[in-house]
């Protein structure tokens, strides 16, 4: 397999990965949001609390970890150029 | 001071502009203890934030396609991330969505769902492919992947219509503001929005427009967070989003108490409330019962973040950076700085939601009698511009829960009055409105008129013209284009216009599948992609028209409504772009070479720097 199938192989499989944290925060948890409501956060209700804050970290703290963890495959596969000329 | 280009002193510069904008603050502060009245501060609030960003405009006019264009890639990261948020939150994020999450309740957060995690499919799917890409304009991106003139011009279709339907809200909402701070007609005031919206963009375009965002997130931020703030410590909470449970198991509490009554349509149209009130009548964090139920959010959560990924003045912000790799961290730091706002809405919600129903808080209304509530003074305000109105149904002198009508706008609107905190808190407030309104204004119709200027004028129409005459042809379109919104808005169709959830609809029906199979499946065709964009569109509107209740009317089917009809365009779209591509030829060899080459990323751009 060549440098260039190796790095679109890991990359997608890092795509599916975040994409599958991303369903459980945004479906998977409101699939089941009267039950997830009876549980308690901080004294909110869990589904209203993830609704309302917690799903929405979850997204921001994904996005930096799915770029991070892509910078580091594309330097591993040496392509992790800076700018269009490098 | 400033050593090196204007980008290396970014920070500095920014950093500077804050600190300037919170001595204004501290100014109209002074000057209201000093007795200068409300409304001057309202005047001076709008119109001193309103020059900095025109003079942003200004300093920031080119003469070169790719600055004009996508900013001459070099924004940074971070700045790049600010100027999407505030690309992205409209006057609706900002004035309307508290108000939602009031009245609507858990049922309603789903927006909030949708509108942050359509980022991560920005982010995974789409947005570094795009950059590596190097297009100008989104339709430039279909144009050259499956080549042809037909794909370019069927994505700009969907663009036009897609964001032409979320311009006019923001002009609309532009003109309320201004007309309301400035004290001046609301037709007229849209006009005076318009102006503002120009003077940003069309010196410098794309370059214009990303240094005046940025400046208007830091201004609407601010203007979200202090009186959030402000109030929470007032009940006693220094930081509001962490300790407000209680707050929201009191709400929970009180509406049992109270009841959650609806009214009949019979009642509310005998009492003659105003058009466009609500009253409460969803429980605030109590999730309802029923599989339907479930569907509901779901679906409108899926229609949302599909067409956030969609959208093309967002995915266009992310052709402005210096490589894929801050293409991909921007994305990042966007969905961090509209968090900072979308997770204190629904504080916002539950403070004001509270102040008007608990009884042990002085600001309660709901309980009190009619003649006492109808005396305050913000009450009086209000209801003498139809924004709050009260309808006394049972007869019994007292103030029910759901005999008080309220707009949703109020809700962002009219709390700094209710908590009785200074005037000055409602003019910032109303800063950051404008803020909110005219950055996702000016992210619109430049989106619009770039596209129309590059992928019909200088791809289709003209394709030997200059780079003078097509910046001239640029901004010409992009006056024009401003002209129209203004002109719809100034008419006050509320009657024909749609929701700002049909622009994510429209994007979603036409444009997603095309581009991330474009980027994801080398064996997406030409065929494809036209039946893809013209079948997903054709489909999403049909079934708008079916719906929709100010078309047809018809019974939503399995509760797929108007807010949601992406759900049957995008599937359409997907099924019609891989059956028609499989029925035709595979793509040559040097599109699925570019496909390749699309994907690894670092090296050149496909498209060269000026094309």
């Amino acid at each position: 397999m060549s440098n260039k199938e190796a790095h679109w192989t890991k990359t997608r499989n890092h795509m599916w990965v975040t994409l599958a944290i991303w369903f459980f925060f945004s479906i998977v948890i409101f699939m089941f949001g009267e039950s997830v409501n009876q549980a308690s956060f901080l004294g909110y209700p869990l589904a209203y609390y993830m609704s309302a804050q917690g799903s929405l970290l979850a997204f921001v703290i994904l996005i930096f970890w799915f770029a991070n963890k892509q910078e580091k495959i594309d330097d591993d596969h040496g392509y992790g150029g800076e700018r269009e000329d490098d | 001071m400033f050593k090196g280009g204007f980008i290396q002193n970014l920070p500095k510069i920014y950093g500077l502009y804050t600190g300037g904008f919170i001595v204004f603050i501290l100014l109209m502060a002074i000057l209201e203890s000093a007795g200068v009245s409300a409304a001057n501060i309202g005047i001076m609030f709008v119109a001193f934030t309103v020059c900095i960003y025109a003079l942003i405009g200004y300093l920031s006019r080119t003469i070169q396609v790719d600055a004009y264009y996508v900013a001459g890639r070099q924004v940074p990261t971070v700045f790049n991330g600010m100027a999407t948020a505030a690309d992205w939150m409209s006057g609706a994020s900002f004035v309307a969505m508290a108000g939602g999450i009031y009245f609507g309740g858990y049922t309603y957060m789903a927006f909030l769902v949708g509108w942050t995690g359509g980022y991560v499919l920005v982010s995974t799917l789409l947005a570094p492919y795009l950059r590596k890409f190097g297009c100008y304009t989104v339709p430039d991106f279909i144009g050259t992947r499956y080549g042809g003139t037909l794909p370019r011009f069927c994505a700009t279709l969907v663009l036009v219509l897609a964001s032409f339907t979320y311009v006019t809200a923001q002009i609309n909402a532009t003109g309320t503001i201004a007309s309301r701070a400035l004290q001046i007609p609301f037709e007229l005031g849209v006009w005076v929005g318009l102006i503002s919206i120009l003077l940003c963009s069309m010196l410098g375009g794309m370059r214009a427009v990303t240094w005046t965002q940025v400046a208007q997130y830091i201004v609407l931020i601010i203007a979200y967070l202090i009186p959030i703030f402000w109030m929470g410590n007032k009940l006693g909470n220094i930081f509001p989003h962490l300790m407000l449970g209680d707050e929201v198991q009191r709400l929970a509490a009180l509406e049992a108490e109270y009841g959650l009554v609806k009214n009949s349509a019979a009642d509310i149209k005998s009492a003659g409330v105003p058009g466009g009130l609500k009253y409460i009548s969803n429980p605030h964090s109590a999730v309802p019962a029923g599989g339907m139920a479930v569907w509901k959010y779901l679906s409108l959560a899926i229609c949302m973040m599909v067409g956030t990924a969609s959208l093309p003045h967002i995915l266009m912000r992310y052709f402005t950076t210096p490589s894929v790799k801050s293409a991909r961290k921007s994305v990042a730091w966007s969905l961090f700085f509209i968090f900072l706002l979308y997770f204190s809405a629904p504080m916002l919600a539950t403070l004001s939601k509270l102040q008007l129903m608990d009884p042990n808080l002085p600001t309660a209304i709901i309980g009190k009698s009619i003649s006492e509530v109808q005396s305050i003074a913000w009450v009086q305000n209000w209801m003498s511009v139809k924004q709050v109105f009260i309808a006394d149904f049972n007869g019994d002198g007292i103030l029910q829960l759901n005999e008080w009508f309220m707009r949703g706008d109020v809700v962002v609107l009219a709390t700094p009055e209710v908590a009785g905190l200074p005037y000055v808190i409602s003019g910032l407030v109303a800063a950051g409105g404008m803020a909110a309104a005219m950055s996702t204004a000016d992210g619109l119709v430049l989106a619009i008129s770039n596209c129309l200027s590059h992928d019909i004028y200088y791809k289709i129409i003209d394709p030997k013209a200059d780079v003078r005459k097509r910046l001239i042809v640029a901004r010409v379109l992009l006056v024009v284009i401003g002209a129209l919104g203004a002109y719809i808005a100034s008419m006050r169709l509320t009657g024909i216009l749609g929701a700002v959830a049909w622009a994510f609809d429209f994007a979603m029906s036409g444009l997603f599948f095309p581009l991330v199979l474009g980027v994801w499946w080398k064996r997406a065709n030409t065929a494809g992609a036209v039946a893809g964009i013209l079948g997903g569109l054709a489909a999403g509107t049909a079934y708008l028209i079916y719906v929709g209740p100010k078309f047809m009317a018809n019974t939503p089917w399995l509760g797929i409504d108007h807010l949601r009809f992406g759900i049957i365009g995008a599937s359409v779209s997907l099924i019609a772009m891989v059956v028609v591509s499989l029925m035709t030829k595979a793509p040559s060899a040097a599109t699925q070479k570019m496909v390749d080459d699309v994907r690894v990323p670092s090296g050149r751009a496909i498209l060269g720097k000026q094309h």
